[in-house]
């Protein structure tokens, strides 16, 4: 591609008046004038100054909706047919800037406050409070420790999803009857997951697996021991979405170029080297790209966990955004579970940056 | 070798057979393996649905053969022949939980796809500079947003939406999930569009048509299949997502994860209802697996391959 200059060019003679342009200037700051002064009553009346309001921000809301439609027009009014090409881009985002952003830095502000749902008085700031009790929450640490070995169980999801991916290409009858199967765990919720497997299908007492090592003579529990419960967490949620990996490999295995490994079988080379040699080694950008993937989505990780352990037992199992989670259903402590949040958050980008720094020159582009 | 082998049956000729065929055998074992790893709790929960309290206990597994079918479990949904033309305020919840999720699922889908098409093609057509962001900060910025976990933004959405009366609603939840999948649906668009030659908008151009023009009526038709792939890689994510849902709704926007996950809390395991409720919540997209299989696998292919 052009690193100067658009991909496609239009050849425009715009001439804008000078009213056109004050027009749509107009529309903007007035609207964003709305919005302020919207704000502002609103404020006032919430503090207490003014008696007359309305009942919550909804009308800071749509002066806002009307600022950012207004926005946008004003691009092709002002800019003539430059603008019609910042229109594309615009809208998505001024709606990832309105819902992220904005979001973000409020949280930065509750994160430093002891809000806590139950009490009367509302956010106050606590300075660096909650960053000491950061440091001293044992359960916290766990559960970041917890999402370390989370982590490292996506390189055994890979080899399996590799190892179903190299099935599938292989020559085979029925393969689309196959994909169709191994495709649909992906496609069920980890909510209904956890029901099905975590709580019926391991189920002690009455649950086929408990049966099935039972008649093995051993003794059932799931989730009785740290270990076993993590492990059982971890297979849930590699059962779920090992067929994302697979799918994306699998993508990578058909667009190989065929000529290069039947060059190795002339050269003969037997299955394991010409995989070993060739195949892997081709497979090395996919394969990147589809761990970092499955890690940026692992890191998410929390539905199924809230819904079969809720971290127990004694915390084994908790993954940061499930015990955040809980520390507001149970606690309702606002501030220091967005504080948790936060740090989290940090952690992730510096993690990720660096991951991304590491296997960089492996991949096909950066994501 | 100086004599042609007519008939296959030398010791090597046999040797490679074998060979093959013990690779046949373990391929296909394998992948009968897998399958069976698949389908088993898919069919553990529908046979479930239709057991009775002693077929559970019993570990009754095949329908017919171990236990009679009844509709016990799908009735304590209001689903089932005897009940289907009486009225039943449990299926009234039922179904509104299900609207609620089909409808959000399906605007919050289009909405990400509108969206994120919109800026794909522009990111993959033009050069732009807002400020210091040049188009790979764009594409980074819109990208990167992947990365953030939902647990940072749902605090701050709670109290915001608190004020905005959007809590329990779903325009709020729809809001939030577009914003969740967008990231996904540009990353695909962006790889759609990249794939189309721009000398079609030129003689689009040449032919008088506007850029918007352009856009609208030449290259939308080609990126169409890539544009359903989006979609329906954004529905089953808004379909079956639960955190946000579980912090923002109460009442009236709940959807039916959140109701599957309520009903494993607060009665104990009422195994064939929570069964029927688990295979109502799981059966739409079972059937959009099967049918559209060719489109997920391509939204899904589509930023592995170049």
């Amino acid at each position: 591609m052009t690193s100067d200059g658009d991909l496609l060019h239009t050849v425009t003679a715009d001439t804008i008046s000078d009213a056109r342009r004050r027009t749509g200037k107009a529309m903007v700051w007035g609207s964003a004038l709305l919005v302020a002064l919207l704000a502002l009553w609103q404020m006032a009346y919430e503090t207490g100054r003014i008696s007359t309001g309305f009942e919550t921000w909804r009308p800071v809301l749509y002066a806002y909706v009307l600022w950012a439609f207004a926005l946008c027009a004003a691009q092709v009014i002002v800019n003539g047919e430059k603008g019609k090409r910042t229109l594309f881009v615009l809208p998505a985002a001024l709606f990832v800037i309105s819902l992220v952003v904005f979001p973000l830095l409020f949280a930065l502000y509750i994160s430093f406050t002891d809000w806590n749902l139950a009490s009367p008085n509302g956010p106050q700031p606590n300075g660096w409070d909650n960053m000491r009790e950061m440091w001293n929450d044992g359960f916290y640490w766990n559960a970041l420790k917890n999402m370390v070995y989370y982590v490292l169980a996506v390189s055994v999801e890979y080899v399996i999803a590799f190892g179903l991916a190299l099935l599938l290409n292989a020559q085979i009858r029925t393969r689309k009857f196959f994909r169709v199967v191994f495709l649909l765990p992906l496609m069920l919720s980890p909510v209904a997951v956890s029901w099905m497997i975590g709580k019926s299908m391991l189920e002690v007492r009455f649950g086929p697996v408990s049966r099935v090592i039972r008649e093995l003579g051993g003794e059932p529990s799931f989730f009785g021991s740290p270990e076993i419960a993590r492990f059982m967490i971890m297979a849930m949620d590699a059962w779920t979405f090992i067929p994302f990996m697979m799918i994306m490999l699998l993508a990578g295995l058909q667009a190989l170029p065929r000529e290069v490994i039947e060059a190795s079988k002339v050269d003969g080379a037997t299955g394991w080297q010409s995989f070993k040699e060739v195949i892997f080694p081709l497979m090395l950008p996919v394969s990147v790209t589809a761990i970092v993937i499955r890690i940026i989505f692992k890191l998410k990780l929390a539905d199924i966990i809230i819904n079969v352990t809720s971290g127990g037992p004694g915390g084994a199992t908790d993954s940061v955004t499930s015990f955040i989670f809980r520390e507001y259903r149970d606690r309702s402590n606002v501030g220091y579970g967005t504080l948790l949040a936060i740090v989290y958050l940090v952690l992730i980008v510096i993690f990720v940056t660096l991951l991304l720094k590491l296997v960089s020159r492996w991949m096909e582009r950066p994501a | 070798m100086t004599e042609t082998a007519i008939f296959k049956d030398h010791d090597a000729n046999r040797r490679v057979k074998t060979k093959w065929w013990a690779s046949r055998v373990a391929i296909y074992a394998a992948l009968i393996t897998w399958a069976i790893i698949c389908l088993f709790p898919i069919f553990w929960t529908i046979t479930t649905s239709f057991k009775l309290a002693p077929d559970v206990m019993k570990g009754n597994l095949i329908p017919w053969v171990d236990f009679t079918p009844r509709w016990k479990g799908w009735e304590s949904i209001g689903i089932s022949p005897r009940l289907i033309g009486e009225i039943s305020t449990v299926r009234e919840e039922f179904l509104k939980r299900f609207w609620n999720s089909a409808v959000v699922a399906l605007s919050a889908s289009a909405l990400a796809v509108v969206l994120g098409s919109l800026a794909a093609y522009g990111l993959s057509r033009f050069n732009y500079k807002f400020g210091f962001m040049r188009n790979s900060d764009i594409s980074f910025f819109f990208l990167s947003q992947m990365i953030l976990p939902p647990v940072v933004l749902a605090l701050p959405f709670l109290v915001l939406y608190k004020s905005l009366d959007l809590l329990d609603s779903r325009i709020g939840l729809i809001l939030l999930y577009t914003l969740m999948v967008l990231p996904i649906v540009i990353w695909i668009m962006r790889d759609q569009f990249q794939g189309i030659p721009v000398e079609l908008e030129e003689a689009a151009l040449v032919d008088g048509l506007g850029i918007w023009g352009a856009f609208l009526q030449i290259v939308l038709p080609i990126a169409l299949p890539g544009m359903v792939a989006a979609f329906i890689l954004s529905l089953v994510l808004c379909w079956n997502e639960y955190f946000f849902a579980a912090l923002l709704t109460a009442t009236n926007a709940t959807t039916l994860p959140v109701m599957v996950a309520s009903q494993t809390g607060s009665q104990g395991i009422n195994w064939w209802s929570m069964a029927a409720l688990s295979s109502a919540a799981i059966l739409p997209l079972i059937i959009v697996a099967i049918f559209l299989e060719k489109y997920i696998i391509k939204g899904m292919a589509a930023g592995a391959v170049k």
